[in-house]
């Protein structure tokens, strides 16, 4: 039997692909939020860009305020993140540097067809997040700090409300997926965005009742991590990374992207313009 | 229970096409999980065997430490590992995280104490006699040790079992070390979790039935052999 085991070890070893090539200076680590992973879009993207040039690409799929955190503690090298105020104290702060616009689409809040709170069509978020409050219907929050938990605290604030302890607000601490699911098992309302909402929507019973709101835009960043702050960072590929994403070739994968599958884009390209320009 | 029906047929479809990414991610499951094994026999078998067989100071304390570690949280191991590895971390030199090598440590990690635990209570369930006999008999100390290893092995085997089992199935630990990185650092579990956030149900229930015909057939071979002679 100890021949056995030693047999099957050496030969687990043997064969073992991964160990040792993790050190390698060809590889950075890409920190992003679980929506672009969730939507498949990264799984089109990275491959291309390997292929291009060389560097492999380790995805860590986390909310965008954990993302961000990977960053300011040096251990990723570009984000993709989607959480704007955070990001810009982010680069203020001196972690990360060239940030640039990549892409948006848009948030909806989704809830049961029977709609209690009565806001389906009304296009003011904020006003609807109050009649949410005042009808005190159940509102499921994401949370963890992701970018969508970031966009929903805002409205909050917006509205005036603190919702806080209040009995009709529970967070999930779940990533986009999971907390659709939860939301259509008890029938409450949740803020998502558009592209997790359409991945799932066949398993779902939420309908859309509100979009179109500027307050909706959910814009996405690339951000380098400063390599003068973090010697470990891989700047090289760092920036050919996050040249790669606003090229023009990337661009043109994210306009068609989804189409197939849900109808609609997932996400609009908009690299090169000015985030104040967006949702004109 | 379309939806579970939906996953039975996908598992087998993509069983038998041989689709090349979920046998890599099966494949690395194996490698990963059995590698982690491996180690975890090594050292809990060797401190188990030592704890077992030597009376020292404290050794309650010891003893109990080991038992509790049969729980361990795999979330938290992942999370301490992580903190190691770091490439700012006090191991960060190593450059392993988010590598299948961060996955076997920390699966070693989770394995270890399940695997020396069992050791422990194997060891000190043979009649103590028996080693006084085996020494009387002119065995060295480490012939002796060896034969009650050996007197021990079908509990032992309940113990690589369980330590395997442990960390095939684990997902907290793999996801925050291996990072779920698509061709390279994703196994049936983490594999299992993203199809699910996807809404991919049909390939989640897939996943998971694969990875119950993996450790079933794992536990087969094993079970085997554990069962091939009857203790006497």
């Amino acid at each position: 039997m100890r021949k056995w085991v030693w047999v099957l070890g050496i030969g687990l070893i043997l064969v073992f692909p991964g160990i040792g090539q993790g050190g390698s200076k060809k590889s950075i680590i890409l920190s992003t939020t679980t929506s672009t992973q969730d939507s498949g879009l990264l799984d089109v993207l990275i491959p291309i860009f390997e292929k291009n040039t060389g560097y492999f690409v380790k995805t860590i799929a986390v909310g965008s305020g954990q993302a961000m955190a990977m960053g300011q503690k040096g251990e990723a090298d570009v984000l993709l993140v989607h959480s704007p105020a955070a990001e810009k104290k982010f680069v203020a702060e001196g972690y990360g540097v060239n940030r640039r616009l990549v892409m948006h689409n848009d948030y909806i809040v989704v809830g049961p067809a029977e709609d209690m709170a009565k806001i389906k069509g009304m296009k003011a978020t904020k006003e609807v997040f109050k009649k949410i409050a005042s009808a005190g219907a159940l509102f499921l929050s994401r949370g963890d700090n992701s970018g969508t938990h970031a966009k929903e605290t805002a409205i909050w604030k917006a509205a005036g409300i603190n919702p806080e302890k209040q009995k009709w607000y529970q967070q999930t601490g779940l990533g986009m997926g999971q907390t659709l699911n939860v939301t259509s098992e008890k029938k409450g309302y949740t803020l998502a965005d558009r592209g997790t909402y359409l991945a799932l929507k066949k398993n779902l019973s939420l309908d859309i009742l509100v979009e179109g709101d500027a307050i909706l835009l959910n814009i996405y960043h690339v951000i380098e991590v400063n390599p003068a702050k973090w010697p470990k960072v891989n700047a090289a590929g760092t920036r050919a990374f996050a040249d790669f994403v606003v090229s023009k070739e990337v661009q043109d994968i994210v306009k068609t992207f989804g189409v197939d599958k849900f109808g609609s884009p997932l996400f609009f390209p908009d690299a090169g313009k000015k985030e104040e320009d967006l949702g004109k | 229970m379309d939806l579970i029906f939906e996953g039975i047929l996908k598992a087998f479809h993509l069983l038998f096409t041989l689709d090349p990414e979920v046998l890599g991610i099966t494949l690395l499951s194996l490698q990963v999980s059995g590698t982690a094994t491996l180690i975890s026999l090594f050292i809990g078998i060797s401190i188990g065997t030592l704890v077992a067989l030597t009376e020292f100071p404290g050794r309650r304390l010891v003893v109990s430490l080991i038992n509790t570690g049969m729980g361990l949280p795999p979330v938290v191991v992942g999370l301490f590992v992580t903190i190691f590895l770091w490439r700012n971390g006090p191991l960060g030199f190593l450059g392993i995280l988010y590598t299948p090598a961060a996955m076997i440590i920390a699966q070693a990690v989770i394995a270890t104490p399940i695997v020396m635990g069992i050791t422990l209570a194997a060891i000190q369930a043979l009649p103590k006699k028996l080693r006084l006999q085996i020494l009387a008999l002119g065995a060295t100390r480490l012939q002796m040790v060896w034969i009650l290893v050996k007197e021990a092995r079908l509990p032992l085997l309940a113990g690589v079992m369980a330590g395997f089992g442990g960390v095939i199935s684990e997902v907290g630990a793999s996801i925050m070390v291996g990072g779920n990185i698509k061709g390279y650092s994703r196994v049936l579990t983490t594999a299992t979790v993203m199809e699910t956030s996807r809404g991919n149900f049909d390939v989640a229930i897939a996943l998971g039935i694969i990875l119950l015909l993996l450790a079933y057939s794992i536990n087969l071979v094993l079970t085997h052999i554990q069962q091939r002679e009857r203790p006497r």
